[in-house]
């Protein structure tokens, strides 16, 4: 059922591509195989063929060829419907192939995939050719657990507002967002959409992975307008920014342990305590600094600021709770 | 996989005969197996595509068969293919997946000159349908682990052997070690080198910011043939059986350890609390993460875990005493 389904439609590719002239439903239905006799039936079959076809993103004209033609017509044209010539040398198709093994979800992996095929089938290249040159020894792997990536990135293409439920870091609620959406971007291996916040009425970014429950359509397709000269990755980068290290900590670490402050302090020999050393170092956040040194557990003492030795203590002590 | 029978939809074998038509038009004869094995299918499954085509016939005006093909001893020629000889200009969705994977490869530090070639050569084709491209962005971290990149791919080229100093944060130790270098991966944002450790005398990934230095040393690389390469598409980090079974309840403060770390589950709990499971062959870093969290990490289990949290936070305070 299916294979006719397929022949019928690949029959309609043929018939309407060799055609200069818009063919109606009823020149259609007489020169492809598989339609229905029954007026209705036939309708609904071509008008579901009409929209797989669309799908597909084969270019459906629709006109008439003539002014007095009482019936719309289709048709396809061929400059629409042809990928332009193009040649690939040997060390582009091995490119080619890493390129089109990058994304690891379905659906994307899917249509890189089907970009490839079109590509070598459009290239007149030899493909014995591509073992002589060796594949690029680098092989980028890019995965999309979120569920929220497939909805952004159809918004984004479709450049559509959405709105989501989304968790800030460290919080249990769940605020609603209106976001038009500007671009999608992947930092350090985690996707985060930036975009303009109807609420908040000023650009914002949010991690994928704080989005919660559905992602849906806030508006119609084309109604977001991306600004000139905003670039998304810049925005990513701002917000996801070391600050600055501008905190200076004196700690009693043991010299034999404590291998990343060692590298980054600057540490003596602690004359008062055989066996550690005194070491100072710059740190940026203070509360994500005293959870980071309460990890090295007894191999560091906070000697100062007495701010951060306190809250290294209080969270020693949560963990013993 | 290739060459698993799956479910193809009408439409997805329509994409599919779009392609292989042209493919198989452009180059006059091609071998049966090879094609196969191009398009992701079995001979059998390929055989059927071809008769489907060949079967084309359109009735009106006069009937005709507009696709003319053989396939005999293992090879395939189309010798007329009409209106479809050319293939279907890229569709929204494979231009920019394709486009974002090849500015990933270029970003990765991948074969510099021939990506830009294939980038060019593909915005030129797709036109429109690249636009969307231009909103989606991969930034892999540590600009030095660019540099690192660099290196360790002239390595691979060259097959040379390289001397690592590695850190691993979570034991918090540096080790030097002697690597076989087998390909650089770039997974979750981060670009890794796996190779034969010769100390460890296993397949090993070493993430490229972790690593302190590497000397290229004149000695070729020798890879045993036993050496298999992990299948990352299944996940960077596949357990073994004898990892340590770990629960642990988090805190909103440590949600964001279920995302770095790979969990089995992930459950939400009240108060915007998670509770997950995970797999491990050493504990040290749990026990590190437990400390630095204080209050937002419970282990949940094993119980011997939970029992050496405590004292080692225990034994952390008595040195504040």
């Amino acid at each position: 059922m299916s294979k006719r389904r397929t022949e019928r439609l690949l029959s309609i590719v043929v018939l309407l591509l060799s055609s200069r002239r818009y063919l109606t439903a009823e020149q259609i239905r007489a020169a492809v195989s598989g339609y229905p006799e029954e007026q209705e039936a036939f309708k609904r079959m071509f008008e579901r063929d009409k929209e797989e076809l669309r799908d597909l993103g084969i270019p459906l004209e629709t006109g008439r060829s003539t002014p007095f033609d009482d019936d719309l017509g289709y048709r396809i044209s061929r400059q629409d419907y042809e990928l332009p010539e193009i040649h690939l040398e040997p060390d582009e198709a091995a490119v080619l192939g890493i390129a089109s093994r990058v994304w690891q979800s379905a659906e994307l992996a899917g249509a890189a995939a089907g970009a490839a095929l079109k590509l070598r089938a459009a290239s007149r290249e030899a493909d014995g050719d591509g073992a002589a040159s060796p594949p690029p020894g680098i092989q980028p792997r890019l995965t999309t657990q979120e569920p929220a990536f497939g909805p952004l990135w159809e918004a984004v293409r479709d450049r559509r507002p959405v709105t989501f439920g989304h968790r800030k870091s460290g919080r249990s609620e769940v605020t609603k967002r209106i976001l038009e959406p500007w671009g999608v971007v992947n930092r350090r291996g985690r996707w985060y959409v930036a975009g303009h916040d109807r609420a908040r009425d000023a650009p914002r970014v949010f991690r994928l992975s704080r989005i919660t429950g559905p992602v849906k359509p806030a508006g119609p397709p084309g109604s977001v307008k991306v600004p000139d000269g905003v670039d998304v990755r810049e925005m990513v980068r701002d917000w996801d920014k070391p600050q600055a290290r501008e905190y200076t900590a004196t700690l009693r670490v043991r010299a034999d342990a404590g291998n990343a402050l060692h590298r980054w302090g600057r540490a003596a020999p602690d004359a008062t305590h055989p066996g550690w050393d005194r070491l100072t170092i710059d740190y940026s956040d203070p509360e994500w600094y005293a959870g980071y040194l309460a990890g090295f557990g007894q191999d560091v003492v906070v000697l100062d600021p007495p701010e951060l030795r306190e809250a290294v203590i209080r969270q020693l002590k949560g963990a013993l709770a | 996989m290739s060459g698993q029978p799956r479910m193809v939809t009408s439409a997805e074998r329509l994409r599919r005969l779009l392609a292989l038509v042209p493919y198989v038009s452009a180059r006059r004869v091609v071998g049966l197996a090879e094609t196969a094995q191009t398009f992701g299918m079995t001979e059998r499954e390929l055989i059927d595509d071809l008769n489907l085509a060949w079967c084309v016939e359109l009735r009106a005006p006069e009937p005709y068969c507009p696709i003319d093909l053989s396939y005999e001893d293992g090879e395939i020629s189309i010798s007329q293919a009409e209106s479809i000889a050319r293939p279907l200009r890229l569709a929204a969705d494979e231009a920019s997946a394709l486009l974002v994977a090849l500015r990933m490869l270029a970003e990765a530090g991948g074969d510099g000159d021939a990506v830009a070639r294939l980038i060019a050569k593909i915005e030129d084709a797709a036109g429109a349908a690249g636009a969307a491209s231009a909103q989606v962005a991969v930034q892999i971290e540590h600009p030095n682990a660019r540099g690192m990149a660099a290196a360790l791919d002239a390595a691979l080229a060259a097959g040379k052997r390289v001397h690592l100093r590695y850190y691993n944060p979570g034991r918090d130790e540096e080790t030097e070690r002697d690597v076989d270098p087998m390909r650089l991966l770039v997974v979750e944002g981060r670009t890794y080198l796996e190779g034969w450790c010769r100390r460890a005398e296993g397949v090993r990934l070493f993430r490229l910011d972790r690593v302190l230095s590497a000397d290229v040393l004149d000695v070729p690389a020798e890879v045993p043939d036993k050496a298999e390469p992990k299948d990352v598409d299944a996940g960077l980090f596949t357990a073994s059986p004898s990892d340590v079974l770990v629960e642990l309840d988090l805190g909103p403060g440590a949600r964001w350890l279920a995302e770095y770390y790979l969990c089995d589950s992930v459950t939400e709990l009240p108060d915007g609390w998670l509770r997950v499971a995970l797999r491990t062959p050493d504990t040290t870093w749990v026990r590190r993460r437990a400390l630095q969290h204080g209050e937002d990490v419970r282990v949940i289990a094993p119980a011997g875990l939970a029992d050496e949290v405590r004292a080692a936070a225990a034994a952390a305070l008595a040195l504040y005493e």
